[in-house]
């Protein structure tokens, strides 16, 4: 502020400027607000209020914590792993190849055996271990507008997706690091019979990705079908087939097709499980799979081992709180438990120094 | 007044305490210039340019394009010139309507906050390293500037329209032979102008002629010195004489050379050159700009210096910028969180190198086409991560800060109880930036006159022959309880202001029984140099008096029926109740403040000569006539009076016979005449004359101190803050008024500048000592001073001393002997306690300001405001403290820019202190309510925002750091893009900005009730580096567990329909719903007074949040911008979960519970006054409406011991102008006499009688 304001009245930027007769007081305003005497409510920590919070605390998470540990251990889940470290595994000689593309696909079977039925819908999944798919340049390697069905970038791969923009000057569609890198071993169940023949379960390939995701967030791009919409496109350098030949039904094909879509909803850490199939609960008087032999097959195409990472079949119930994990549970229990103690061993401090400071008065 | 700044003369061994010492405040190079004032003709080596600054302002009057020719023109830039006389048009706005963007960015980027930013912005678009988008940075940084930009515009635009107002005042400007009214901006340096009663005044002006006799023009100085008494300046002869009309003015032609434009309010040089001849100016012919012009009806100036070229605009350029102790420990934090970011990033630039070499380079799917090594990765994964963990320095943090501190600004502005309805005049907070300061002042400077006291004088009591009057009484003299005022009707020319209990007194002297009173009252009116005027219409007395003492006591004569009516130079008429008397006056004996008295001989129409003396009374009692009579009960009353802190002088008379007068009259004449000290001369024959008086009375004046003086300071004591006194006043009244208002007391023991000396000169012997043997710089824990653990101690120190004491005075002395007799080598050996060097001067001023600390107050007077300034710096450099400075004259400028906060006392007339200070109310009392409540809670606010944005950053950024493990150190995020970037702004700003905002621990009853209180504030306990880490270790807890227990849930689990929800999104969607219930919950839980407004802001910033999230993760916004939004449906589909609900709340219930926990056992084991203060609160409040119900008693001033109550605040006033004549009437034009200034008058004093 420099000098030039020595009129106190042209401070503020009052100025005065008709004559003296509108001088208005500069009083100021006797408001709640103005003054800082808005009604307040002055909350203290005191031992009546903290103390039967935890106590309360206490109370109410342990009999979730127990609900929830109780019905994680009702889930029954079964988890194969199958990628073939062992020599003595029946896939280690899939798991040699490191090679895409290879010409010759590698089969190779696990046998395996459910202890109990699985009495509800039962959820198949596959797990990769050791693999980044939340790295920072894989994760921001997709064009969610050529996803979404957009004409232009079709054509046109945003630069987030190089390397895998353009494959010999065509666009690569669904361009990117996740999408070049789909998982695309082919999984099926068998059951073996107690009479020893093999029964394929059948595997729901539809509702595994989210709804969002299927009807908003991925769209073919127009066209009267398919194939002429992904005219002037290449497929991904690692994938076998192009994108619109990826299942029959149109309904479950192309950008739109779920396996790509569940893929594409790329996971927060280096361990996780994706949806693969369904094995829908047909009637309720079997089992959706009963306890007995089964073979998993698989068609040994996706490479890990280059990266020590690991693949899992999962076959697994579902409750309200979705798949087995006792975590949250034993969090609730220990953490319910510990208010609960922390409780008690407050209540002591508090009767043994609490009384003393409050009532001993502030020296003046 | 102090226009007679006595240099202290330098063969004086001891300071002299009656005087400022060397006084103004110069700095070193200014002093030298002065040095040059005087004679060094020989001086060949003297650079030519510095007579030319003394002397190269050229104005010639009514020659307009004089100033325009081209050696008047300076260089703008390059080949641009312009005339260096500045117009009259005043700017302080700093933008237009071009200028205002790129300048007003240019500003905010010089803040490194911002560059920070900006770097950070160019960093983000950088491809490599681009680890978060663009807007994440751009949209807080645009929200941040143009918050900024529109406070810098609301501001500049009220500059514009205060400087549109300023220069578009009238006056009246000689053009073309004739006065035209024309605005301020027109005028032009030369100009002739016409300034009529009661205008303010446009430039510094020289005053040429008015129409009062002699051209003496009165002004109020008010907005320059704070002084409200007039003071005139008077116009040259010459020009008096020959300038009067329209005509005459139009036609002269004078030149003045003067110097250049400078600040000095006090010093002005010049050489008017008109008609063939020189005649000298200086100060008393200027008016300057800012005074306003009084009790003249119209009068004629030239305008010298225009605009910014005048000295009160020369003055206030020079703000300093003031920062709070918390803004640099802020900024410390800033940087030791911009340290930790580099560390963090470093590290994890190291891991990502590890894991690529390890796991990504084997990674096919990970494959970028890029052929980068793994240290190059590392080196763009550090950048990267510099991006992605930008958000723990907080980019709202400085933005916020402002908004906060502008909001107390608000309420110190808005606050009733600092509003003094009187004046009209509300607090005002000058600055927005030092709010928090406030709570941690432990030093107070304190001005005397007008901020401890009113400045004005009361006649409260009077003992006269051995009787007390004042108290409350009837008219029969029966003593009152609570008495009511004297009705003064019967006196037509009272002054209806004055109060005056005792009915006795006035009923004596009405019946004309007590012969004494009617002589003390005669006394009273007759005695003094007061000047009267008779104001136009009314008739009214108006008195003119040079100290406000003088003023109360003719006043109370006035009104007690004796009625100083008029004066001429050498006769006195009074009014005796009917009678109208002229007494002829033979001489005066003038004050100084060596003699510490007065009087005067006078004639009596009956023939009578008689002197009347009034003075102190130790100097009274001396001169007695051993059979004076009502000594003892006169001593016991002034004992009395002084004990109530009133200010006492003795009045006596003596009869003279004509012969005696004849005789000592003729030794008058001669000592007025010595050529040689006549000063000392004339001292002594007074002396001869002032004998064997006889004792009337004594008077006993109130220095009225302000309301609540006392109770403040006792407040503002117990709250460990202590208060310094500074003023220019004698030791006498500023020693009273350390009693009157407790700043003193009985018990203590007062220290004198000879005390001091001694005690810091037997330390320094020592430390020689010492150091002799031992290296320098080693510090030892300094032992007290004062060893005596009971005795309290006081300091009062003299301007004189101080400089003694810091060795200020000695070394500028020495500079100048040495530039006189050639360099010579700084002494060698220590001798006469002249420093060695510098260290030993610093450590002087260590002990001085260490021992001044011990005592319980410390009153400095006789101060310049250099030398205030200098005690201010001194304890802020040495102890580290944080001072206050209140102040409301000129004189406490200095001090109030000096130190920590300033403080000036507004509604007064004079507006120098307030424009330079940081704070500003009417009344000393309310700075107990700016620093108790305000400050505190300033400071607690301010404390508990910070902690809690570190806080909230803190769990913010490092869940990023936590994921980092899990994610090949690749800079991936843990949050939505979008969550990021609004997170600062939206989801957590409000609640915290409203704690800053509005939050009490405790009430501002308590506040005041409880000064200890204050004490965290001082020791600064609520915020600093162990507060900083706690918040960095609590940030790291919480956001541990944001990290971990959704990593646990999701570590292998599926939804409750199958579908994964163990995908990235879902886990942001997660972490962040977490982090913003526990950031809301957490300071709910540190919210201590919640009102609506708070709850409004923690349940509207989560209902934000999820109303926000919601709406980017639609499928709408989505198809509209698929790229930008990304996270379509993440919402919807992970908060459908019952079980990532159940992480959420374990989430949100592990980070709170231990904090409470923690907190409740630290209130329980080791609670602080205030958890106290607010547990009990109901019970104190309860106390305080009863004691509010009592009638508070009236503060009482203890006994005290025997001193003298003298402290007339004299200073030689109009006695030398009463008898000069020169105001009364207009003399006979002497032959050709130039003296015009008042200095010379002494010998017109002398050919008068």
């Amino acid at each position: 502020m420099m000098a030039t304001s020595y009129n106190a009245k042209d401070e503020d930027g009052h100025i005065t400027v008709s004559g003296p007769g509108t001088m208005r007081s500069k009083k100021p305003e006797n408001t709640a607000f103005k003054q800082q005497r808005l009604p307040a409510w002055q909350p203290i920590l005191t031992a009546w209020t903290v103390l039967p919070a935890f106590f309360i605390i206490g109370l109410i998470f342990i009999p979730i914590g127990i609900g929830l540990f109780v019905t994680s251990n009702n889930i029954k889940e079964f988890e194969v792993d199958y990628t073939g470290v062992d020599v003595s595994s029946p896939c280690f000689n899939c798991s040699q190849n490191y090679m895409w593309n290879s010409s010759r696909p590698c089969t190779c079977s696990i046998p395996f055996y459910l202890e109990q039925p699985y009495q509800s819908d039962v959820f198949m999944y596959y797990g990769l271990s050791n693999f980044y798919q939340n790295h920072r340049r894989y994760v921001k390697s997709r064009d969610d507008s050529q996803l979404n069905g957009d004409l232009v970038s079709l054509t046109k791969p945003s630069k987030e997706c190089e390397p895998y923009a353009t494959n010999e000057n065509k666009p690569i569609a669904p361009c990117g690091a996740i999408a070049n890198s789909m998982f695309n071993d082919t999984l099926e169940l068998f059951y073996s019979d107690p009479n020893g023949t093999l029964i394929q379960i059948p595997l729901s390939t539809t509702g595994i990705a989210w709804w969002t995701d299927k009807h908003v967030k991925f769209r073919n791009p127009a066209g009267s079908n398919l194939t002429v919409a992904f005219q002037g496109t290449t497929k991904p350098v690692n994938w076998r087939r192009p994108v619109y030949e990826l299942d029959a039904d149109p309904e479950n094909n192309g950008f739109i097709n779920e396996d790509f879509i569940v893929w594409m909803r790329t996971a927060a850490l280096p361990t996780f499980r994706k949806l693969y199939r369904i094995i829908n609960k047909n009637n309720n008087m079997i089992p959706t799979l009963p306890q007995g032999n089964y073979t998993l097959e698989v068609v040994y195409n996706y490479p890990v081992r280059s990266f020590e990472g690991r693949k899992r079949m999962i076959l697994s119930t579902i409750s309200w709180m979705g798949g087995k994990n006792p975590f949250l549970g034993l969090a609730y229990i220990s953490v319910g438990s510990v208010c609960f103690f922390l409780g008690v061993v407050l209540l002591l401090i508090h009767y043994r120094c609490g009384n003393q400071n409050n009532s001993q008065d502030i020296s003046n | 007044m102090s226009r007679r700044r006595v240099e202290s003369p330098s063969s004086m061994e001891q300071p002299d305490d009656e005087v400022m010492p060397y006084s103004d405040d110069e700095t070193d190079d200014e002093l030298d210039v002065s040095s040059e004032e005087e004679p060094e003709p020989q001086d060949v080596h003297l650079p030519v340019e510095v007579k030319v600054s003394e002397m190269g302002w050229k104005v010639k009057a009514n020659d307009r394009p004089y100033h325009h020719l081209p050696e008047f023109d300076k260089k703008v830039c390059l080949c641009f010139k312009k005339s260096r006389y500045a117009g009259n048009a005043i700017k302080t706005y700093k933008y237009n309507v071009i200028t205002f963007i790129p300048l007003n960015l240019f500003e905010q980027f010089k803040r490194a906050a911002n560059l920070y930013f900006l770097g950070l912005l160019i960093l983000q678009v950088i491809p490599d390293i681009s680890t978060l988008p663009w807007y994440t940075t751009l949209i807080p940084l645009v929200v941040v500037l143009g918050v900024t930009a529109i406070k810098d515009l609301v501001d500049d635009l009220a500059r514009h329209r205060m400087d549109k107002e300023i220069n578009g005042r009238k006056c009246d400007v000689l053009m073309d032979g004739r006065f035209v009214e024309s605005k301020w901006r027109n005028i032009e340096v030369g100009d002739v102008v016409r300034l009529k009663k009661n205008d303010f005044i446009p430039a510094d002006i020289l005053l040429l002629s008015s129409s009062n006799p002699n051209s003496l023009t009165y002004v109020e100085t008010a907005e320059l010195d704070g002084e409200t008494n007039l003071k005139f300046k008077l116009g040259l002869r010459v020009t008096d004489e020959r300038l009067q009309e329209e005509r005459q003015l139009a036609e002269f032609n004078g030149l003045v050379e003067c110097e250049e434009p400078n600040n000095r309010l006090d010093k002005f040089l010049g050489v008017m050159q008109w008609q063939r001849e020189r005649f000298p100016l200086d100060l008393d012919n200027m008016l300057l700009r800012g005074c306003t012009i009084r009790n003249t009806e119209h009068c004629h100036g030239l305008v010298i210096y225009a605009g910014a070229d005048t000295k009160i605009m020369r003055n206030g350029g020079k703000t300093r910028f003031k920062r709070t102790k918390i803004d640099e420990l802020m900024n410390y934090m800033v940087y030791t969180i911009f340290v930790l970011l580099i560390l963090v990033a470093a590290g994890l630039a190291i891991g990502h190198t590890f894991w690529y070499e390890e796991i990504g380079a084997n990674a096919w799917y990970l494959f970028d086409g890029k052929n980068q090594g793994a240290s190059h990765r590392g080196f763009l994964s550090f950048w990267g991560y510099i991006i992605v963990l930008n958000t723990m320095v907080p980019i709202s943090l400085y933005v916020s800060v402002e908004v906060i501190r502008l909001g107390q600004s608000k309420f110190i502005n808005w606050d009733l109880q600092m509003y003094f309805a009187e004046k009209d005049t509300p607090a005002k907070a000058r600055t927005t930036t030092l709010n928090e300061q406030l709570g941690q002042i432990e030093y107070i400077f304190s001005d005397k006159t007008g901020t401890l006291t009113q400045n004005v004088m009361a006649f409260k009591k009077c003992t006269i022959a051995g009787r007390n009057y004042g108290d409350p009484t009837t008219a029969e003299g029966v003593s009152l309880d609570r008495g009511k005022p004297v009705d003064w009707s019967w006196n037509q020319l009272a002054d209806r202001k004055f109060e005056f209990m005792d009915h006795s007194l006035v009923a004596n002297l009405r019946a004309g029984k007590d012969k004494d009173a009617s002589e003390f009252f005669k006394l009273l009116a007759l005695c003094h140099t007061i000047m009267v005027e008779h104001k136009e219409g009314t008739g009214e007395l108006v008195y003119q008096a040079a100290s406000p003492d003088e003023g109360a006591l003719v006043t109370a004569a006035r009104n007690f029926g004796y009625v100083f009516l008029s004066r001429t130079q050498d006769t006195i008429t009074i009014k005796e109740l009917n009678q109208e008397n002229t007494y002829e006056m033979l001489a005066l004996l003038d004050f100084n403040s060596d003699r510490k008295r007065m009087s005067i001989i006078l004639r009596f129409p009956d023939g009578r000569i008689r002197l009347y003396c009034k003075g102190a009374d130790t100097v009274i009692y001396e001169r007695l006539s051993p059979n004076s009579r009502h000594k003892e009960t006169t001593q016991t009353s002034l004992d009395v009076f002084a004990n109530a802190t009133l200010r006492t002088l003795c009045l006596c008379y003596k009869d003279i016979s004509a012969a005696e007068y004849e005789a000592w009259s003729r030794k008058h004449k001669e000592a007025q005449l010595s050529m040689s000290d006549r000063d000392a001369a004339l001292d002594r024959v007074y002396e001869q004359i002032e004998g064997n008086l006889l004792l009337i009375g004594a008077t006993a004046i109130e220095d009225k101190l302000q309301d609540g003086v006392p109770e403040t300071i006792a407040k503002l004591a117990k709250a460990d803050i202590k208060i310094w006194v500074l003023t220019g006043d004698k030791k006498e009244t500023a020693e009273n008024i350390g009693f009157a208002c407790s700043l003193l007391t009985d018990d203590m023991q007062i220290h004198y500048g000879e005390d001091v000396n001694e005690k810091l000169t037997v330390r320094q012997a020592t430390r020689r000592r010492v150091t002799q043997t031992i290296l320098r710089g080693k510090k030892k824990a300094a032992e007290p001073f004062f060893t005596d653990p009971g005795q309290k101690n006081a300091l009062i120190i003299t301007g004189g001393w101080l400089n003694e004491i810091l060795y200020e005075k000695k070394k500028k002395r020495r500079r100048l002997r040495l530039r006189r007799l050639g360099r010579r080598a700084p002494p060698t050996s220590p001798q006469d306690g002249q420093p060695m060097d510098d260290w030993e001067k610093e450590m002087r001023q260590v002990d001085f300001v260490d021992m001044a600390c011990e005592c319980e107050s410390v009153i400095c007077c006789r101060v310049t405001p250099k030398q205030k300034a200098n005690v201010v710096s001194l304890v802020k450099k040495y102890k580290k403290a944080i001072t206050l400075s209140i102040g409301d004259g000129a004189n406490d400028v200095n001090m109030i820019k000096t130190a920590d906060i300033g403080v000036g006392i507004s509604g007064q007339e004079g507006m120098q202190a307030v424009m330079s200070s940081d704070y500003a109310f009417a009344q000393f009392r309310y700075l107990e309510r700016l620093l108790l409540v305000h400050g505190r809670w300033s400071y607690i606010r301010m404390c508990k925002f910070l902690r809690f944005f570190f806080f909230k950053n803190f769990s913010f950024t490092l869940v990023h750091f936590w994921y980092s493990f899990f994610n090949g150190y690749s800079a991936q995020v843990a949050y939505e893009d979008w969550f990021i970037t609004l997170y600062n702004l939206c989801y957590s700003a409000l609640p915290v900005l409203l704690v800053g905002l509005l939050d009490q621990d405790v009430n501002d009853k308590l506040s005041l009730k409880f000064p200890k209180l204050y004490l965290p504030g001082q020791q600064g306990a609520l915020f600093n580096y162990k507060n900083f880490f706690i918040s960095l270790f609590h940030g790291i807890f919480v956001s541990l567990i944001i990290f971990f227990i959704p990593y646990g849930a999701f570590l292998q689990t599926m939804g409750q329909d199958g579908e994964a929800p163990s995908d990235y999104q879902s886990l942001a969607v997660v972490t962040a719903t977490s982090l913003v219930f526990i950031v809301n919950l957490q300071m709910s839980l540190d919210t201590s007074y919640w009102t609506f407004v708070n709850c409004f802001a923690v349940l509207g910033s989560i209902a934000i949040y999820f109303g926000i999230m919601f709406d980017i993760h639609s499928a709408g916004i989505h198809v509209i911008f698929p790229a930008a939004f990304h996270f379509t449906g993440a919402a919807s589909n992970a908060l459908r979960q019952p079980y990532l609900w159940l992480t959420i709340i374990l989430t949100v219930g592990i980070s709170l519970l231990p904090v409470i926990c923690i907190q409740f056992l630290h209130k329980a084991i080791w609670p602080s006054v205030g958890d106290k203060v607010h547990r009990n609160r109901k019970k104190y409040e309860m106390e305080l409406k009863e004691e509010d119900k009592k009638k508070p008693s009236a503060f009482e001033r203890g006994r005290r011991s025997r001193r003298s109550g003298y402290a007339f605040s004299h200073s030689r006033g109009y006695a030398d102008l009463i008898a000069s004549g020169r105001s009364i009437r207009r003399r006979p034009q002497p032959s050709a006499g130039l003296q015009d200034s008042i200095r010379e008058v002494p010998q017109r004093e002398a050919e008068n009688i």
